[in-house]
């Protein structure tokens, strides 16, 4: 059963690097099991769908790339602002995508200016398209998506991105902009929109994500869960573990061990042996440190093992079912 | 593969900066150099950049508030000294306005809602500040060496192309139009637009609406008043990057991606003939007892599982067998740089069980990439 059974936007945010990528790829196959059609879109311009699926760059387009288990779709767009703002004047204000109209605004700059110089015009056409695509209605009424999954930019950056309608709403006190502004923000607002994040149990993700948590929840954007990435198990035994940290692991015990399975065991590889233990051993206590730091959120939070080599195809179903086991989709 | 000689460097460079890919270390790198600089005689400034938390306040770096504050707990007994700042955007944002705009106008500028909510996400901000402040402490010239952090961008490059695209954006036919309004106050503004950008305005008066079409156009002039020696100064400070004395610091982890931008930087750097001091490979796994193959040690681990008791042993040494593949992967994506960069020197820092977040931290970081030396000078 999932935790999240209203929402429909889904935001995948997270420290750089730390796998929001991933977990996005992998929460909308896990949405999609089972017969349903999701949208995973990126507004960043890497392409990083299009890398993980194997598949040719995305156009501005929605493209089918994946099957899920069981049946269900999904669909991926790489949201370009350029298109998004042409998009825009299209749907808005019936100006032809090729028309003297647009041609003037490319020739004045007017669209790199919208579209690189200033990125909070950017952002309000990058979160404006996403919306449109979660609230989009077939002709039959239905809504074209079961659920849309943002992979979008990271936790320094993510309540800025996504309240930027506000702050624009704010500055236009009337007119279109207002409007669109204000549409786009109470879809973000309501229970219909979740925004995850992923982290790794090393500090300074650990630490942004609680930032991230409270600048979310400061601007009013709905916090969904907390994914933790790339978790490892400890291949010591709890009492082992504290040795190690200790630096008291029983070299004796280890030396009989080495021995026992016939290796030579000189003093200074037991030591260099018991020295690796000791990393370990740090090494877990810090992601302890940082599991507990984020406990103290009072989210649900959801784990995904560290696969062995980096994430291809099938480990991207693997996660997607880990995922959904455990309720985030 | 030649070795980066951190100390030489150290000793003789008076701008150091530190890029990167997101979170590989620059800021770690940038702190223990500048660490190691002061510990071996030399009045050093570090100018950091979003530092982790534990790690700002162990500089005492609680406030951030753009000036440098000395750095305690330094061995300062061969005559150097540390001070460290974060640079706060928006300060240095707002004191650039202060120090340029006519006073009676920096005040509106400081008011206008767009400033305040566009400023300090403008593209290339972070970078042009870095600059600025670089250009800043420069020229108080109470330091022997600045070493620059830069700020977190994905790729390394944006550090040397934010400026550029400031620079083009405000050479633009744009600004000009979005001044008109301001500079014509307001009602007259289509009139003084010439009939051919008709059609442009009045797009984008329907988009935004007029009234936030004033304030946009309050804000770009105020960005042009603001920047009017925008590419002036911002061509002498990229002139300081190729000065003798300035050097790049590359910084990477041992995985694809990172290398990859890294390599992207050293080939840039090369064709704008700037200078590069050479590669921190950040993070690097190694082993102490690396006789001990991975197929050995999963072999005997698996021989104790099936003979029953030593399960201490049998786990010890699937760490071992973890850890030495990994280094083995690490060696292997390293050796695909070099390969293809063999004039670059370079330098590996081991990846340490905790994070970096004291001095004492730094220190062990600075001594790794001089080849485990405390930074004692050598007579
Ligand atoms: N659970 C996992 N197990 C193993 N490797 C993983 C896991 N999750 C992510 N990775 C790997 O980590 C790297 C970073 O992941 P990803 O690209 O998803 O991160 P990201 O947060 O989107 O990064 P960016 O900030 O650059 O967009 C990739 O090489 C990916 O394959
Ligand atoms: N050699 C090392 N061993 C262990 N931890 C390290 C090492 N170098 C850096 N770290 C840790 O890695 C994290 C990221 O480092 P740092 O902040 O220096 O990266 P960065 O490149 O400046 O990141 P950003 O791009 O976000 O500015 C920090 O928590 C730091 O303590
Ligand atoms: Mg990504
Ligand atoms: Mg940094």
């Amino acid at each position: 059963m999932s935790d999240f059974p209203d929402v429909r936007l889904h935001v995948v945010t997270g420290k750089g690097g730390t796998g929001k990528t991933t977990v996005a790829a992998s929460l909308a196959l896990a949405l999609a099991a089972g017969g349903k059609r999701v949208l995973l879109a990126e507004v960043e311009g890497r392409q990083g769908i299009a890398q993980l699926f194997d598949c040719p760059p995305l156009p501005y387009e929605e493209r089918k790339v994946a099957v899920a288990r069981g049946g269900g779709d999904v669909y991926a767009l790489a949201i370009d602002p350029e298109d998004a703002l042409l998009d825009y004047l299209h749907m808005f204000y019936k100006l032809s995508r090729t028309g003297v109209a647009a041609r003037t605004l490319r020739r004045m700059g007017a669209i790199d200016f919208a579209t690189t110089v200033a990125p909070g015009l950017r952002d309000v056409l990058l979160t404006g398209k996403v919306k449109e695509a979660a609230v989009r209605r077939d002709k039959s009424g239905r809504h074209a998506y079961d659920a849309v999954v943002l992979d979008a930019p990271p936790t320094g950056r993510i309540a800025r991105f996504l309240n930027i309608s506000h702050e624009v709403g704010g500055l236009a006190k009337v007119g279109p902009l207002k409007t669109q502004s204000d549409g786009v923000m109470a879809v973000l607002r309501s229970p219909a929109t979740a925004v995850h994040l992923v982290t790794l149990l090393e500090e300074m993700p650990v630490q942004e994500t609680i930032d991230g948590v409270a600048e979310l929840q400061s601007v009013g954007l709905p916090v969904g869960g907390v994914v933790v990435n790339s978790v490892r198990v400890p291949l010591l035994h709890p009492a082992d573990l504290l040795a190690a940290e200790q630096g008291s692991l029983d070299r004796e015990a280890l030396r009989a061990g080495l021995e026992k399975a016939g290796l030579d065991a000189p003093d200074h590889l037991v030591q260099a042996l018991a020295a690796e233990a000791t990393d370990h051993a740090t090494r877990v206590a810090l992601e302890e440190r940082g599991r507990d730091a984020l406990a103290g959120l009072d989210r649900p939070s959801y784990e995904l093992p560290l696969l062995p080599d980096s994430v291809d195809l099938a480990g991207l179903y693997e996660l997607a079912e880990m995922l959904k086991a455990q309720g985030l989709a | 593969m030649s070795t980066l000689d951190i100390d030489t460097t150290l000793d003789t460079a008076r701008i150091l900066v530190c890029t990167g890919s997101g979170g590989v270390g620059k800021t770690t790198t940038a702190a223990s150099l500048a660490l190691r600089a002061a510990e071996r005689g030399r009045r050093t400034v570090v100018l950091t950049i979003d530092p982790a938390r534990r790690l700002a306040q162990s500089m005492g770096l609680s406030a951030l508030d753009n000036t440098p504050r000395r750095v305690e707990g330094i061995d300062g007994s061969k005559g150097g000294s540390l001070d460290a700042m974060m640079l706060d955007m928006k300060r240095t944002f707002d004191d650039i306005v202060l120090a340029h705009a006519e006073p009676d106008k920096a005040q509106s500028i400081l008011e206008n809602p767009f400033y305040q909510a566009l400023s300090s996400s403008f593209a290339g901000t972070q970078e042009y500040m870095a600059m600025e402040k670089l250009g800043q402490l420069k020229a108080t010239g109470g330091y022997d060496l600045i070493v620059v952090d830069t700020p977190p961008t994905r790729s390394a490059l944006d550090f040397l192309d934010a400026p550029e695209r400031m620079t083009t954006f405000l050479d633009g036919r744009m600004i000009k139009i979005l001044m008109a309004p301001a500079k014509a106050g307001g009602k007259a503004y289509l009139k003084v637009v010439s009939t051919g950008f008709n059609v442009f305005t009045s797009v984008i008066s329907k988009i935004i609406g007029a009234q936030v079409l004033q304030d946009v156009s309050q804000f770009v002039a105020a960005l042009e008043t603001m920047f009017g020696g925008f590419r002036e100064r911002a061509q002498a400070t990229y002139d300081l990057l190729k000065a003798p004395g300035t050097a790049f610091v590359v910084v990477a982890a041992p995985e694809r991606d990172a290398l990859r931008e890294a390599a992207y930087f050293v080939e840039r750097l090369a064709e704008e003939r700037m200078p590069l001091a050479g590669l921190v490979v950040n993070r690097v796994h190694r082993s102490g007892s690396a006789v001990l193959t991975v197929e050995r040690s999963l072999a005997a681990a698996q021989a104790l599982d099936e003979s029953g008791g030593h399960e201490m042993p049998a786990a010890v040494l699937r760490l071992h067998a973890e850890r030495m593949a990994l280094a083995a992967r690490e060696r292997r994506l390293q050796e695909r740089f070099t390969g293809a960069h063999p004039g670059v020197p370079v330098v590996e820092v081991a990846a340490l069980p905790g994070d970096v977040h004291d001095l004492d931290g730094l220190r062990a970081v600075g001594a790794d990439m001089a080849g485990g030396q405390a930074a004692a000078v050598p007579a």
